[in-house]
Order: C-alpha cells, then sequence, then structure tokens
C-alpha cells in the first residue's frame, strides 16, 4: 500500500496516465469505428446477395432449383461461380427462352446491376471463377495479335472456324460467332466453359495467351474487307454460290443479249 | 487503190509466197457459224483459260513455291512474327505488297471457278442436245479429259499457298493416296518425299500446275477446237437447216466480233468479281500446320461433291491377315468417281450401241425429243447435286437451324432415292412436252378467244402455227427400236441371243416418243375447226 | 386412202427482216453513237486503273452497303480494268449486232469420209511401206526392237526412284516414349493433373530438348488432346482405364480417318467432332466412332504422372495414328 501511494504521488505518473488514457482512446475509437465500417461493407454485400435472392427465386429457380441445386433440366450452379452468371445472363443466354438445344445469345433480361447481385448471389453459394477486373482486361496493353491468332486457330478455330463466324457441332448444337462480343464474356466463356464449350484453365491457356485471344478476335472483327465483299468469311461454300448465281447468270445473260437478233 | 490497201497487199503477198497463207485465210474468213446463245458457253471456258493464262503468269512472277519456313515480316500484322512457309509468306506479299497483286490473285481464282462453271453447263448442253454423237464422239472425251484435268489443276492451285484449308485438303488428298491397296504408303511418300507434309510437296503441284497440266490443257484445247472447226460447229434444227448445211454468220467481220467481244466480256465480269467480292483470304485462314484445322472445311466448288460423297460414306473398313482396306474413302474418293467419269466419257457409244444409230448427226436434239437420254442426265445431276450439297452440309445446317445429323441420313437416303426419281419425273415431262408440240401443231396456238357456235356449242379459236414453227416441232427424227434376231432363219438360237434381248429392251426404252404430227394428220383435221 | 403419210415439209430459210439500222440512216447513226459511248467508257476504266495504280494511297478504306468497308486502291484497281474490259466487250458485240450484216449466210457440210480410191490407196501404201520395213520379214529385227523399246520403258520410271524415301517405319512410329512430358501447344509448358479443372481440354505436344525445332512432320503424328472428366463418367475397359490419370485421357489429335486435327469436344456430351466430314467420337468409349465415315477410334495415349508430378506417356501409342494403310495392322 505504501508503495502504490508512493508511486501515485510520482512525477511522472500524471504524463504517463495521460500517454495511456490517450492511447486507450484513441485504440477504443479506432476499433470502433471499423467494426462499424466492416458492418456496412458486409451490409452492402449481403444487399446484394439478397436481391440477388430474390431474382434468382423468381427467374431461375424453377429450371435451377430452390437452393440452386440444379435438377432435371437445368445443371446445379452450386460452385460455377460470378463469371458464369456474368457470361450467362448478360449475354442473354439465360433466361434460356425455349429449350432447345442451346441456349442462344439475345436481348438480355437483367441490367447490369441486377446481373451483378445474381453473379453475387450464386458466388456467394460456393467458390467459383471470378468475374474478370478491367484491369485484368487490358488486352491492348497486354495482348499480342500474332499469338493470339496462333493459339485462336489451335484451340478455338476448330469450332468457331477461322474467322471466329462461327460452326456446326452435332445435334444441332453451334459454335456462335464471336463477332460483338464484349472482351469480359470472351475471358469469362473460356474459363467457365459454357454448355457444350469445354474449360481453357489458366495454365493451359495463360491470362496473357487469353488477351491476345480476345485481341486477335478484336482485330478481325474491325479489319475491313481487304479484297471486297467478305461472303461471310466462311470459305468456299458461298464463293461457288456466287460464281453459279451472279457469275454464270451475267455470262449467260449477255450471251442470250449477244446471240438476240437487234431490232 | 489507196496506200493502206497497197501496203497491206504487200504484207499479205509477203506471208503468202512463203506459206500460201491466202488460200486457206480466205477459206476460213468465210466459215459460217450458228448463232445460240447455248454456243456460247464453251467459249467461257476457252477465255476463262486464257484469262487463267495471263493473270497466273503475273502470279508466278512473284510466288515462291518453296516450303522451307520463314518468319513472316510483311505489312499485315496480325501474322507478324509468325512461322510460315516461303508459299504462304509470298501469297502474303503478293496480297499486300504487291499493287493489284491481290486483285490478281481474286481474278485468277475467280476465272478458275468459272472455267468449272463453264465446263459444267457447256458439258450439259452438248449433252442434252446430242451433240456429242457421231462425228464428234472424239471431242467428247477430250471434253471429258478437259473436266477431270480442271478439277485436279484447280485443286493444285488453290493448295499452292500451303494456308490451313488449302492445307487440310492435301492431307484429305494424302490420305486417299495412303490408303490404296499395297502400294498406297509407298506412292503416298514418293508423291510427298517422305512423310506428310514433308518439303517437296508444294513445289512438285508447282511445277504440275504451272508447267505439265496448262501444257496437257494447251494441247487438247487446240486439237478442240480444231475438231469444231473442221468438223463444223452443230445448229439447232428449223426452217432451212438440214443435216448437210450450216446456216449462221461468216468469221469475218460477225463472229470475230462477237466472240471476240464475248472473250471482253468474260474477262470484264472476271475483272469485276475480283473487285467486289473477296476470295480466299489466306490471310485469315494463317499458314497450314497439321494440328489446326477450321470448322466449316470445304474444298472448293467442283470438289465439294467428292467431299459429301466421303462424308455420307459408311464407316467401311476391312482387316484380312493384317491388311487394311478403307472401303469408306476407296469408293466415295476413287471407286464412284471412277464410275462416273469412264461413264460419262463412254456414254457417246453406249447411247449409239444402245439405238443403232450410226449415222453422223449435225442437227441437234431439243432436249424433249430425246426423252432417255435427258432423264439419264437429269439422274446424273441430281446426284451430283445431293453430294454437292452435303459437301456443304456443316454451314447449311448452322445456316438454316437444322443438325449436321439430319443432313448426313438425309444425303444418304436422298442420293439413292432422289436420281431415279428425277429419271421417271423428267422422262414423264418430256413426253408430256411432246404431247404439247404435237397438240399445238395439230391444233394450233390457243388464243384464248370463245366463240358460240349456231348449234349452242362453246369453242375456243385455235390460230394455226407458222410453217416455221410448224417444221421446228416436226423436223426431228423418231428412231424405230432395234429388233435385233434372237434366232437365225433356220431357228437355232443365236450365240448373241442374249446380248440382243437386252439391246432390244434398251433401244424400246430409248425409242419411247410421242408420234410426231405429220401433215397427213393435219389435213384430215382440217374440217374440224 | 393412202397409205403413204406425208410429212410436213421445210419452209426453207424465212425472209429476211431488216433492222432499223440497215434501213434508217438515223437508226445507224444511232447505234454507231451507242458503239462509240462503250468504247470512250472503257477507256474511262483504264484511266481509273491507272490513277487507281498511281495515286490512291493502300490504306484508304470507305463504307460501300453490302461489301462493307471497302479498300479503294483494289476497287479502283478492280472496277477499272472490269469496265474496261467489259466495255470494250460489249461495243464490239452491239457493233456487230447492229451495223454489221446478219443476214445468214448458208455454207454446204461437206462429207469427211475418204474417197474409196483414197481409202484403198491409203491401206496400200501403209501395206507398202510396212512391207518394205521388212518387218513382217525379219522377225529378229521385230523382237529385239520391242525388247529394247520395252525395256527403255523402265528407265524414266526408275529415275522417279529417289523422288521419295521408302515408308519404313515412319507411318507405324511417333515421338512419344515412356516418360515423354506432354507440353501445351503453343507454349511448351508441361502440365500437372491440378493444371485441368473438370470438362478442360489442352492442345500438346510431346517435349522436346531445348534449342530443338519441332518440325510439322513430327506435328502430323504427334498432336494429342488431352481432356479431363470425372473418373466416374468413363465407360472403359481395365486397361484402357489404367491409361487415364484422375480422370484426364488423352487421344491422338490425328483423326483416324483422313488425318485432320480432331479437337472440337463438347463438354456437354463428351464426343469429340471431326469438322472435315462430321466422324463423331465418344471420349467416355476410348474415342468410339458413333457417327460419321471414320472406322476407327482415336488411338488413345497412356498418360500417367512423373516424379515432379508432370503428365507423362506411359508407353508410345499401341498402334499407329491418323489414317489407315495398307500394312497397318501388319
Amino acid at each position: 500500500m505504501k508503495q502504490l501511494s508512493r508511486l501515485r504521488r510520482h512525477r511522472a505518473a500524471g504524463p504517463i496516465l495521460l500517454i495511456f488514457a490517450l492511447f486507450t482512446i484513441g485504440t477504443t475509437f479506432q476499433v470502433a469505428s471499423a467494426v462499424d465500417q466492416e458492418e456496412t461493407s458486409i451490409a452492402a454485400r449481403s444487399a446484394a446477395i439478397d436481391e440477388g435472392r430474390e431474382i434468382f427465386l423468381k427467374g431461375c429457380s424453377s429450371c435451377h432449383g430452390l437452393n440452386a441445386e440444379g435438377g432435371d433440366i437445368a445443371p446445379s450452379l452450386i460452385g460455377v461461380g460470378a463469371a458464369s452468371v456474368d457470361f450467362q445472363v448478360a449475354t442473354g443466354r439465360m433466361p434460356m427462352a425455349d429449350m432447345s438445344q442451346q441456349a442462344m445469345r439475345k436481348a438480355p433480361v437483367y441490367s447490369a446491376e441486377e446481373v451483378n447481385a445474381l453473379a453475387m448471389y450464386v458466388a456467394s453459394l460456393a467458390p467459383g471463377p471470378k468475374v474478370p477486373t478491367e484491369e485484368m482486361l487490358n488486352y491492348e496493353r497486354d495482348g499480342s495479335v500474332a499469338e493470339g491468332g496462333e493459339l485462336f486457330r489451335t484451340n478455338c478455330a476448330m469450332c468457331h472456324n477461322f474467322a471466329a463466324q462461327g460452326g456446326a457441332l452435332t445435334q444441332g448444337k453451334y459454335a456462335p460467332t464471336l463477332m460483338g462480343v464484349e472482351p469480359r464474356h470472351i475471358y469469362e466463356a473460356m474459363i467457365t466453359g459454357p454448355q457444350a464449350m469445354p474449360v481453357f484453365s489458366d495454365k493451359t491457356i495463360t491470362p496473357e495467351e487469353k488477351l491476345s485471344i480476345i485481341k486477335w478476335i478484336k482485330s478481325v472483327e474491325a479489319e475491313p474487307q481487304l479484297g471486297g465483299a467478305a461472303l461471310g468469311r466462311v470459305g468456299p461454300v458461298t464463293e461457288g454460290l456466287l460464281v453459279w448465281t451472279l457469275g454464270i447468270g451475267l455470262l449467260i445473260g449477255v450471251a442470250v443479249w449477244l446471240a438476240m437478233k437487234a431490232k | 487503190m489507196t496506200a493502206r490497201e497497197r501496203i497491206a497487199g504487200n504484207v499479205a503477198g509477203y506471208v503468202d509466197d512463203r506459206t500460201g497463207a491466202a488460200k486457206w485465210m480466205k477459206k476460213n474468213l468465210t466459215k459460217v457459224f450458228p448463232d445460240h446463245w447455248s454456243f456460247l458457253l464453251g467459249e467461257i471456258c476457252l477465255y476463262s483459260f486464257v484469262i487463267l493464262l495471263l493473270s497466273g503468269t503475273f502470279l508466278t512472277f512473284w510466288f515462291d513455291p518453296s516450303m522451307r519456313e520463314v518468319i513472316y515480316e510483311g505489312s499485315y500484322e496480325p501474322l507478324q512474327g509468325l512461322e510460315m512457309s516461303a508459299a504462304y509468306a509470298s501469297t502474303l506479299d503478293i496480297s499486300f505488297e504487291v499493287r493489284g497483286g491481290l486483285l490478281m490473285r481474286q481474278i485468277h481464282h475467280w476465272a478458275a471457278l468459272i472455267f468449272m462453271v463453264g465446263i459444267v453447263v457447256h458439258l450439259m448442253r452438248v449433252y442434252f442436245t446430242g451433240a456429242f454423237r457421231k462425228p464428234r464422239e472424239f471431242n467428247w472425251i477430250i471434253g471429258v479429259g478437259l473436266l477431270t484435268l480442271g478439277i485436279v489443276e484447280g485443286f493444285l492451285g488453290y493448295s499452292l499457298p500451303d494456308d490451313l484449308l488449302s492445307g487440310t485438303g492435301i492431307r484429305i488428298a494424302e490420305a486417299i493416296i495412303q490408303a490404296l491397296p499395297v502400294v498406297g504408303s509407298y506412292l503416298a511418300f514418293f508423291a510427298f518425299g517422305g512423310a506428310f507434309p514433308g518439303v517437296a510437296f508444294i513445289p512438285r503441284i508447282y511445277t504440275v500446275h504451272v508447267l505439265l497440266l496448262p501444257g496437257i490443257f494447251l494441247a487438247l484445247i487446240t486439237v478442240h477446237l480444231m475438231l469444231v472447226w473442221y468438223q463444223k460447229h452443230t445448229q439447232f434444227p428449223g426452217p432451212g437447216r438440214t443435216e448437210k448445211n450450216v446456216v449462221g454468220y461468216p468469221l469475218m467481220p460477225v463472229y470475230m466480233a462477237k466472240a471476240g467481244g464475248f472473250f471482253f466480256i468474260v474477262f470484264g465480269v472476271t475483272a469485276f468479281l475480283g473487285a467486289v467480292a473477296s476470295i480466299n483470304p489466306i490471310w485469315l485462314y494463317g499458314p497450314y500446320t497439321p494440328g489446326q484445322v477450321s470448322a466449316g472445311s470445304q474444298p472448293d466448288w467442283y470438289m465439294g461433291w467428292l467431299d459429301g460423297l466421303v462424308r455420307m460414306a459408311p464407316p467401311l473398313e476391312t482387316v484380312t491377315f493384317g491388311y487394311t482396306i478403307s472401303w469408306n474413302i476407296l469408293i466415295p474418293g476413287l471407286i464412284l468417281p471412277g464410275i462416273m467419269f469412264t461413264g460419262l466419257a463412254l456414254y457417246p457409244f453406249i447411247e449409239s450401241w444402245a439405238t443403232g444409230d450410226k449415222r453422223e448427226h449435225h442437227l441437234l436434239d431439243r432436249p424433249r425429243n430425246a426423252p432417255t437420254r435427258t432423264a439419264i442426265g437429269a439422274m446424273a445431276l441430281t446426284f451430283t447435286l445431293v453430294s454437292l450439297i452435303n459437301g456443304g452440309n456443316d454451314i447449311i445446317a448452322t445456316t438454316f437451324d437444322l443438325t449436321i445429323n439430319q443432313m448426313m441420313w438425309f444425303s444418304r437416303i436422298a442420293i439413292i432415292v432422289l436420281p431415279p426419281l428425277a429419271y421417271v419425273i423428267t422422262k414423264r415431262l418430256c413426253l408430256s412436252l411432246q404431247r404439247a408440240d404435237r397438240d399445238l401443231v395439230l391444233h394450233g396456238r390457243e388464243t384464248g378467244r370463245l366463240v358460240r357456235m349456231p348449234n349452242g356449242e362453246f369453242t375456243e379459236i385455235h390460230e394455226p402455227i407458222s410453217p416455221e414453227k410448224a417444221w421446228l416441232l416436226t423436223s426431228h427424227e423418231q428412231l424405230a427400236p432395234l429388233e435385233l434376231p434372237e434366232y437365225d432363219g433356220a431357228g437355232v438360237r443365236r450365240p448373241a441371243a442374249i446380248k440382243n434381248k437386252i439391246r432390244n429392251r434398251i433401244s424400246r426404252s430409248m425409242a419411247t416418243a410421242v408420234p410426231k404430227a405429220t401433215e397427213t394428220e393435219r389435213k384430215e383435221l382440217e374440217g374440224h375447226h | 386412202m393412202s397409205n403413204e403419210i406425208e410429212l410436213i415439209k421445210d419452209p426453207g430459210l424465212p425472209a429476211h427482216v431488216h433492222r432499223r439500222a440497215d434501213t434508217d440512216p438515223k437508226a445507224a447513226a444511232r447505234a454507231e453513237r451507242q458503239v462509240a459511248i462503250l468504247f470512250m467508257l472503257s477507256a474511262l476504266g483504264t484511266l481509273l486503273l491507272i490513277v487507281s495504280y498511281l495515286f490512291i494511297p493502300e490504306d484508304i478504306f470507305f463504307f460501300i452497303p453490302v461489301m462493307g468497308n471497302t479498300n479503294a486502291h483494289q476497287l479502283g484497281l478492280g472496277m477499272g480494268m472490269a469496265i474496261a474490259l467489259f466495255c470494250i466487250g460489249a461495243g464490239l458485240i452491239h457493233w456487230a449486232k447492229t451495223l454489221m450484216p446478219d443476214e445468214e449466210v448458208v455454207a454446204q457440210r461437206h462429207e469427211f469420209k475418204s474417197e474409196d480410191e483414197d481409202r484403198k490407196d491409203f491401206v496400200k501404201t501403209v501395206k507398202e511401206g510396212a512391207a518394205s520395213a521388212g518387218l513382217g520379214r525379219r522377225p529378229l529385227i521385230k523382237r529385239t526392237l520391242g525388247a529394247a523399246l520395252g525395256l527403255s520403258a523402265i528407265s524414266p520410271v526408275l529415275l522417279l526412284g529417289d523422288l521419295g524415301p521408302l515408308p519404313g517405319n515412319q507411318l507405324k512410329t511417333t515421338t512419344w516414349k515412356k516418360g515423354t512430358r506432354l507440353v501445351t501447344d503453343p507454349g511448351d509448358r508441361p502440365l500437372r493433373p491440378s493444371d485441368l479443372e473438370v470438362g478442360a481440354v489442352a492442345q500438346t505436344l510431346p517435349e522436346i530438348a531445348p534449342g530443338e525445332h519441332r518440325s510439322l512432320n513430327d506435328i502430323a503424328k504427334d498432336a494429342v488432346l488431352l481432356i479431363r472428366l470425372r473418373p466416374e463418367e468413363f465407360n472403359l475397359d481395365a486397361e484402357r482405364l489404367s491409361w487415364t490419370h484422375e480422370g484426364i485421357i488423352a487421344f491422338s489429335k490425328i483423326c483416324s480417318h483422313m488425318g485432320c486435327a480432331v479437337a472440337l469436344y463438347e463438354q456437354t456430351t463428351k464426343h469429340l467432332l471431326c469438322p472435315c466430314h462430321q466422324s463423331t467420337f465418344d471420349v467416355t468409349r476410348a474415342a468410339k466412332v458413333i457417327f460419321g465415315p471414320a472406322a476407327r477410334p482415336l488411338p488413345q495415349l497412356a498418360i500417367t504422372v512423373d516424379a515432379e508430378g508432370y503428365l507423362i506417356a506411359q508407353a508410345p501409342f499401341n498402334e499407329p495414328v491418323g489414317p489407315s494403310f495398307w500394312e497397318r495392322s501388319a
């Protein structure tokens, strides 16, 4: 007791007490406000997830199940990741209009905000591929056109055709044209492997290589017709059709005129 | 005599002193050529050939037929820095570095397609009008030869740039060679100088494409034209036209102007196509490597029917004592085309055997007046069309929302069912047209004006047709079927009995016709209208 | 009633109908003007060609409906040439049709067959010639000539002998051996099973030593497609199952039909489709052919992992890859 009261009367007791008090208040305040921030972003995220769940229950659960567990007509969405949702819904493939062989790209039903909510909801169910960020998609900077062409011809052309115009698969399925597709969606398709398309993992086609592919696709899309009307960029079939219609038509037309008696 | 006439005379005399040219020039400048638009179809082929020679020579000044690997350093960005063959790189240079290079490449390729289209429509005209009959059988065989060589020449031509699409085609061609029994692998290694793809194939086909085949073409086309010249062109039946004359216009000036003008037309249309329509954009295909392929890979149209046959072939392969025969490749790729082209070449002889007709023919048949021949032709065309369509089945499937599986099964069934159907329908059509012609001659043209007779009957007024038209509709010959004997005078069966019986039956089918109208019948009907 | 059937007679060539330009000098002058205009248009076409070649830069593009963004230089050259040629032709034809004489001329055909006299003379000449050559009387000359000519035909065929090596074993072997690593094409990166997700494919080639260069000949036999499924999705016998690794299966990418690259994998149906002739292969049953003209499944490459966990081949292919040939199974 005598030791304590002697310490209390020490000259340095006041300042030490002051520093201690300041330190305590500061830390407590920091911790208190940090807890507050976390609660706000969690709140924002969970609002989006809630919104996503709402949209999901209304528009997707009838096929994909109330808990996205899938069923006879639609696969499970657990683990497909935000990237799959962004790809399928933002390109309008989902919700599927008619239960044909494959989902077609069409006008999206949901707005960008709703798509984002849906994506966050599905991502919350289990980990899966994420939506690529703007930084990840800078193909102008990080991609190489020539390398992209080689990669495309080795990995993509056998389904999508040499100029990315699309091609036939079995039983009425088809690989769609890649013209007019957003770079984000091309990237997502490669990493999620939608429907019949296989997955192109980041170790088999690295992210830089994926950007090269996107850069090449964009360059082909922007490439003007170097020799004249492109005739669909599908090769000799349309070329043969043109000679048998316009080509021989013009020539026979002139031949008939040639042999007709003049008035 | 004007100064110009004097100079011309001196030149002509100079040449004539040394060659005696005046006599045959005079004879040939007045040679008569009949005028019908369908006689110009062969000219489309001839002029396309000249265009191919001219544009092709241009291309050879820049093309490098070598498969050695180079790094591309030209102006087409998406291929810069890539490894490719010198053949491919030089084709890119022609397209992008040489002014007019891409235009000439396109003119050359469009001319090749038009050349083949011309051959097919010309063949159809010659076939359906019976122009291959004596004395023109030899010219027909040359024509079939030109068709076959044209297909080969075109295939070799578009394979020269060594791009992904044509390289895939070469891979398939190599598989056909390799599939030949006993000698296949040896022939394939000989053709390619080793394993596929090797480095020898492009330089070798270059020699074939620019030297050997054009030389053979020149020789064949020259003989083909000389025969037409010497035998004189056939003509359609009509007033004043007989088997013993030719009615038309003289070479100089009319035919020269028209035929010469048509050359410029064909060249102009080909140049137009080269200007406005892209063909064989090899920079989009990429250089050939065996590890790549594009969806929707097809050969040029004149080989599309071969591709279609290969696609629809059943997966038949037999292995006996360890030796493999790939029927799924040999039947559609070699055996069936072999039968088709042999049948085509021998057709004039088959027909003259079947009809027993060994006379000369210079007047053409209207197709309806040879119903069996026309029906056989329709059958052959249907067969080729079904296989051609199947060659593009994947592109048709995606365009029209069908499946390749449906297309395949449709083709397999259609190729067996549709040709006989076409035969029957066409033959019936021809006979109906003959009946219509007969009615026209006997009863005149229906005017659509109705008249009421005094007895109350309504009749339509028929206008009698002109004597020229009546002649046109009745001048054709209607051959009687053969009646070759099976037994000789003593009642003994001849050794050729079965052959004669078959031949009689076939000639009966060839002779199916609606009897043509005669003057006698017309006179008999005179009181009735 | 006479038994004679009277046929309709040939009325002979119809009377000639004159054209306007034949009788009316104004029409003739108009026709002449039209021909002249066509020739002048042709000249303008050539002018367009010259101007395009010399003065239009090659990097200008402008939009035309149907054709899209078109290269001006190319279009100018082409249309100039087309107009130049077409209009000369049209002018010549119009000139012939309207102004040159269009009265039909009749010429007689002559018989091709030579006179009997000439035929007899021909046969006589040939016979006499042959007799004076004496082949018939001198069989020794005939036989040795036949032998010489026949033998000499062998030389050109023999001289082509070095066109190509004999195939030897080349069609039956590839670069793959036991322990060869699978590397990505392009990129040459070795792969671990964890690099492939379920449903993923990878285009692979055998690893080569650093500095070595792959030839197209090698790629034409060595290209291999890796596919990852779930192990329970396989429908294979025990041996083929042992050639897979953790659901990853490897096939030769060279079609067993005619050699195109088969890499079109449908993740939903587990089918491989060859785009050339639509042969379809079922991956779960070792690439068994289920549609199309291919007669054999794609050869399967037995794979496993090495000590470092990278995918390697267990052994070479158990059969030749690519299209069939006569001695394939011998």
